[in-house]
């Protein structure tokens, strides 16, 4: 779950309330967002992908909440992972999107075990 | 239609105010569109092409909400030549429920349409230099075809969830009503000529990656419309993701090695087994996994391949490669399950005049047969029923004209109660439909008397919903359509007295040629359950779910 907006990162800009697909992130009247309904979040980590500042910390985890403090989460040197691998923005032609790669490595898997039965259950 | 405030102890309570009254936004358009997924999404294209003006709204972001958006859809992509034997094979393993011709229609879309998104999605280019249009990211095809869908004008309406829909006189469908949630929850309606459904499946609120926001709604829709839903029984469906995480991505998993808490190796071997395999080793304790099999090429490029899988190792300080993690299953309900609504043809027309449902809120059957469409049928399916169920819905609004018809509104639970407001636990609603729709031993191990002691726990609830419910508008009504959807999900699994495909009776392990037919559900306070091609009377009667 999303556990952190960093303040002294944030530039709000206001796309993490906009793209939040289950409205977690609310408007604050100064500052940066607020986590207004942090139990609603999904945990997809997209917020943090459309977040330009590197501003946002979501948790792996669903089910629990996860005590991190902001020098926590910056000293794990984490915050836009995400981003950079998608190659976004700044780091567009660094990453190359290599998602085409994964009905290889279900073909290989298949082959490695048995052969026939793999096809139906190359979901992603 | 009501609004709300807050009761004592942060229950909600409803006020009733004036129709007239709370209408902030009053809209018009020749086709409305609701759910923007990559169904939705292509369904808004293809209406503005065909020179309709088209809203879209969504209960969460164009883009970003729903399944499609968090992980990567691969697409069913077969070249001509190869189309008869790739058809046949999947009639084979649909077991009796797939149709030739529906395979053809989506692989053909597919194969036209996908790539006229390249202006707006970057395909991949493979080792060998060539395009790969099959495989594409999620946030990015989504990101795309929301661009795309802006450069043909669509109106989007984000944060935006559709409450109920709006029959004309005659009961064809002439739009639909909702809230804005960034508005102050103000309601919003929209009159239009046509109107697709296409708010995803439901994985009754699991942690399935992306779907927390489908939760059945387009189905508790449709159905109020009078539509029937083909196929609830097969929600068997489960992926695999480390424990307390969302990530149910499962390539890497494909080479990976089992072992109980004793550090003792499963003999799980991948394949379709692995599933039902790896339910009941958790059956019996915790499961732990390693990928240090992953060859060391796939390894060192997982992060381009699939960036969000290694956040959650990187974040927790594992290594998949080297360490060993707990693993679990998330229930994939009707999204990489089966059921959703009866579409009489590819454009996703349905019994009721004026409503097209397309992509996860269509039944599969007919594509992908009784096994999941998860690996490839799915997208093509969602792409080909949202593309056609667009030109179609253009082409109805047209004839249909801008005529100021009197609409009245559908929604009955979570919304109307049927004999008064009383305050519910919404929370322990939704997780007595978890309880019921997401354990091995209800749902991947059927058999009678747990589907009996399913079908009489969802029947309170039920009756919980559609008699006191309708605070919080949006929240009452998602478990409405949660409670709705699991109840023709056991409804029609305990008509199924035999082993197909996605669905398994340990009471009826066999399959029964008798069965080789699609089962259909109805229905609210009573659910009834018919045979495709069978009508009312003696042959529903045999397969009536009384309830
Ligand atoms: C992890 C994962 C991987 C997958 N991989 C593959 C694959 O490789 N190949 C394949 O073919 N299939 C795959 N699938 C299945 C495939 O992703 C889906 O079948 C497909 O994306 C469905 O698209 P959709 O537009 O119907 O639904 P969605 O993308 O779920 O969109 C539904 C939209 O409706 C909105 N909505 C819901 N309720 C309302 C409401 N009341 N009002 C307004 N809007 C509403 C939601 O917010 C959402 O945006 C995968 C599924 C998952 C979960």
């Amino acid at each position: 779950m999303i556990e952190l907006i960093l303040a002294d990162r944030c530039t709000e800009c206001g796309a993490c309330v906009e793209v939040c697909p289950t409205n977690v992130i609310a408007r604050a009247v100064a500052g940066p967002p607020l986590l207004a309904r942090v139990e609603d979040c999904q945990t997809c980590f997209l917020c943090e992908l459309y977040c330009r500042a590197d501003a946002i910390y979501v948790a792996p985890d669903c089910d629990r909440r996860v005590a991190i403090t902001p020098e926590q989460a910056v000293a794990s040197g984490r915050l836009g992972q995400y981003r950079k691998h998608s190659g976004w923005d700044e780091w567009a032609g660094q990453y190359p999107n290599e998602q085409w790669l994964m009905e290889t490595v279900f073909r290989r898997a298949g082959e490695a075990a048995r052969p026939a039965e793999a096809d139906d259950k190359r979901t992603t | 239609m009501h609004s709300s405030a807050d009761g004592p102890s942060g229950v909600t309570v409803t006020v009733i105010v004036s129709d007239a009254s709370s209408l902030a936004l009053s809209l018009t358009a020749d086709v409305l569109v609701i759910g923007g997924g990559m169904a939705g999404a292509w369904a808004a294209v293809s209406a503005a092409r065909a020179g309709a003006r088209v809203i879209l709204a969504d209960k969460g972001y164009c883009g970003t909400s729903g399944v499609t958006a968090a992980a990567g859809p691969g697409h069913w992509w077969v070249p001509p030549h190869a189309r008869e034997q790739a058809v046949a094979q999947r009639v084979a393993a649909g077991l009796g429920l797939g149709e030739a011709a529906w395979m053809h229609a989506i692989i053909e879309e597919t194969w036209r349409s996908l790539p006229t998104l390249a202006g707006r999605y970057a395909f991949g280019i493979d080792d060998e230099g060539r395009t790969n249009y099959r495989a594409v990211r999620g946030p990015e095809y989504m990101r795309a075809l929301r661009a795309f869908a802006r450069d043909h004008g669509v109106t989007i309406l984000d944060h935006s969830p559709v409450l109920e829909l709006l029959a004309r006189s005659d009961g064809s469908i002439g739009g639909a009503r909702g809230l804005r949630r960034q508005d102050g929850d103000r309601v919003y309606q929209i009159a239009a000529g046509a109107t697709v459904l296409a708010a995803g499946g439901t994985s009754f609120l699991s942690h399935l990656l992306g779907s927390r926001t489908n939760t059945g709604d387009g189905y508790l829709m449709a159905a109020e419309a009078g539509a029937d839903l083909s196929g609830m029984e097969f929600t068997a469906a489960y992926t695999i993701a480390p424990a307390h995480s969302t990530m149910t991505r499962s390539m890497a998993y494909s080479f990976a090695t089992y072992y109980d808490s004793d550090g003792r190796e499963l003999d799980l071997p991948f394949g379709p087994q692995q599933t039902m395999g790896l339910a009941k080793a958790l059956q019996a304790g915790p499961v732990f996994c390693s990928l240090h099999r992953l060859p060391d090429d796939i390894k060192a490029r997982l992060h381009t391949i699939s960036p969000n899988v290694p956040l959650v190792f990187d974040r927790w300080g594992i290594d998949p490669f080297g360490d060993r993690f707990e693993v679990t299953l998330h229930n994939d309900g009707t999204i990489r399950g089966l059921g959703g609504v009866r579409v009489d043809d590819v454009d996703g027309r349905t019994a009721v005049p004026g409503l097209f449902v397309a992509g996860d809120n269509a039944s599969r059957e007919k594509v992908a047969g009784a096994i999941s469409g998860g690996g490839n049928v799915n997208s093509a399916w969602a792409l080909t029923s949202g593309i056609r169920a667009g030109q179609a819905a253009a082409q109805l609004a047209r004839a249909v004209g801008g005529s100021a018809a009197t609409l009245t509104p559908l929604g009955q639970a979570g919304l109307r109660p049927k004999v008064r407001t009383r305050a519910l636990d919404i929370d322990a609603i939704r997780a007595g439909v978890r309880d019921e729709m997401h354990p091995f031993e209800k749902v991947l191990f059927r058999k009678e008397s747990t589907l009996a002691a399913s079908q009489r726990a969802l029947d309170g609830l039920w009756r919980e919903i559609a008699d006191h419910a309708a605070g919080d508008l949006l929240r009452s009504r998602e478990t409405a359509a949660l409670v709705a959807s699991a109840r023709w999900s056991v409804a029609t699994a305990r008509q199924r007295t035999e082993s197909r495909g996605l669905h398994h009776r340990i009471d009826h392990p066999q399959l029964d040629p008798q069965l080789a037919v699609r089962l259909l559900s109805s229905g609210f306070d009573r659910i009834v359950v018919t045979a495709e091609g069978q009508r009312a009377s003696a042959a529903s009667r045999a397969l009536e779910a009384a309830s």
